[in-house]
């Protein structure tokens, strides 16, 4: 029989008797308290009253009873007590799922490689086309780019209704166009979007503008801007 | 066949699913409602206390890390919930010293052991336990927490959580020997 004697390697195995009868320790753990078990009558022993409180305590619980359904329906009043004031939940979970959904497109190499202030622009930018497309009551409460626009090539731009998170990331990305800012507080819904990082001549920025124009079922209005 | 995860209710939850979140309170409000009973000891505040944790469920879902199980998450919620209560009523605290009401000996303990009734016994000395001592056996021997969950619902680390059990089963010993069950332990 291979008795434990080593005092702190028993009273290891003895501290997980509780876990292993209530099946929670790993496989690892779990073995090496059954190895032990074999091999030590008097830790058999110990282990017969971890089983005997367990099973005590399963008991005891289960002659608690359960709530009334008075618990239920007050969670529930209180759910749509809470969503008839403000259907927030969806609002701001769907800005959620729509920035992650967004960022999904970057392979984590990107990611990694981005400058912090990249991601944040990203970020920032994610969150004003989830709020343009939430069609947001007052925009000028929600996401809000900062006003520094810099050098480049600039449009304003005010997004179809129907245009998608997904559909104004994709239009933004094929024309290597960011949005710099907004909502524009002359513009109500009307964003500044940067075209180029340099300052196009005025004929090449026309012609940018009118494929943009042509994508009628993202883009509603756009005009250049400086 | 498979029902669907917490973690795939939670998702559903958090945009707004009602009905995963019908699925998700059919599925655990009795254990989280009988771990809350445990620590509170009031059946009326404890079903009040259920819909705060599944109200902050519903509320907190979007925020759900899956750091840990669903199951875990909740309890950890009400466990917070039941100890604000706790220090609302001035009477009740959460420590060994309040606790451990020994069980009632109106019997001599020859007698009672005479009435073989040791289960029944046994399960007054759980229920004579401290709040603290009757937490950590719940978590172990009944919602099937494992060293690391605990820790997670109690906020302690996991050394502690195994140095807490060992004295909550001897704070147990005690009490059934003071009932007259002499178990060779510890």
């Amino acid at each position: 029989m291979n008795i434990i004697n080593k005092e702190p390697e028993r009273y290891e195995i003895e501290a997980l008797l509780p876990w292993h009868a209530a099946g929670t320790l790993n496989r690892r753990d779990s073995d090496r308290v059954e190895q032990a078990i074999a091999g030590d009558r008097e830790l058999a022993r110990r282990y017969e009253l971890v089983r005997e409180e367990l099973a005590e305590t399963i008991h005891l619980n289960e002659s608690l009873g359960a709530p009334s359904a008075r618990a239920m329906e007050k969670l529930f009043a209180a759910i749509d007590a809470e969503e008839a004031r403000s259907p927030r939940h969806q609002r701001s979970l769907d800005l959620g799922a729509r920035i992650s959904e967004f960022l999904s497109q970057f392979t984590p190499r990107t990611l990694a490689w981005s400058a912090a202030a990249a991601l944040v622009a990203i970020v920032a930018q994610a969150a004003v086309i989830a709020a343009v497309v939430l069609k947001e009551d007052t925009p000028a409460s929600g996401p809000r780019l900062a006003s520094v626009v810099g050098q480049g090539s600039f449009a304003v731009v005010r997004f179809a209704p129907q245009a998608t998170a997904n559909d104004i990331t994709h239009f933004l990305a094929a024309y290597k166009a960011t949005l710099v800012e907004g909502p524009l507080k002359s513009g109500g819904t009307l964003y500044r979007i940067r075209l180029a990082e340099t300052r196009l001549p005025e004929n090449e920025v026309g012609k940018i503008i009118q494929q943009m124009q042509e994508e009628s079922r993202i883009v509603g209005f756009i005009a250049a801007a400086d | 066949m498979q029902s669907t995860s917490d973690e795939v209710l939670i998702g559903r939850i958090a945009n707004g699913d009602r009905l995963a979140m019908q699925v998700l309170y059919a599925r655990h409000h009795v254990r989280v409602f009988r771990f809350v009973i445990r620590l509170v000891r009031d059946e009326s505040a404890a079903e009040d206390l259920i819909s705060e944790v599944f109200l902050d469920v519903w509320r907190q879902a979007g925020r759900f890390e899956g750091r840990s199980s669903v199951s875990t998450w909740m309890l950890a919620i009400a466990r917070f919930k039941a100890l604000s209560a706790l220090r609302r009523r001035p009477d009740e605290e959460f420590d060994e010293d309040n606790a451990a009401t020994l069980p009632d000996q109106s019997d001599d303990p020859a007698t009672t052991l005479e009435k073989k009734d040791k289960s029944a016994l046994i399960q007054k000395c759980l229920a004579g336990l401290s709040a603290q001592h009757r937490e950590i056996l719940d978590l172990v021997y009944y919602h099937d927490k494992s060293v690391e969950e605990v820790a997670a619902v109690v906020g302690i680390p996991e050394n502690t959580v195994k140095t807490r059990m060992f004295y909550a089963r001897k704070k147990l010993a005690e009490l059934l020997r003071a009932a007259g069950i002499e178990r060779g332990w510890p």
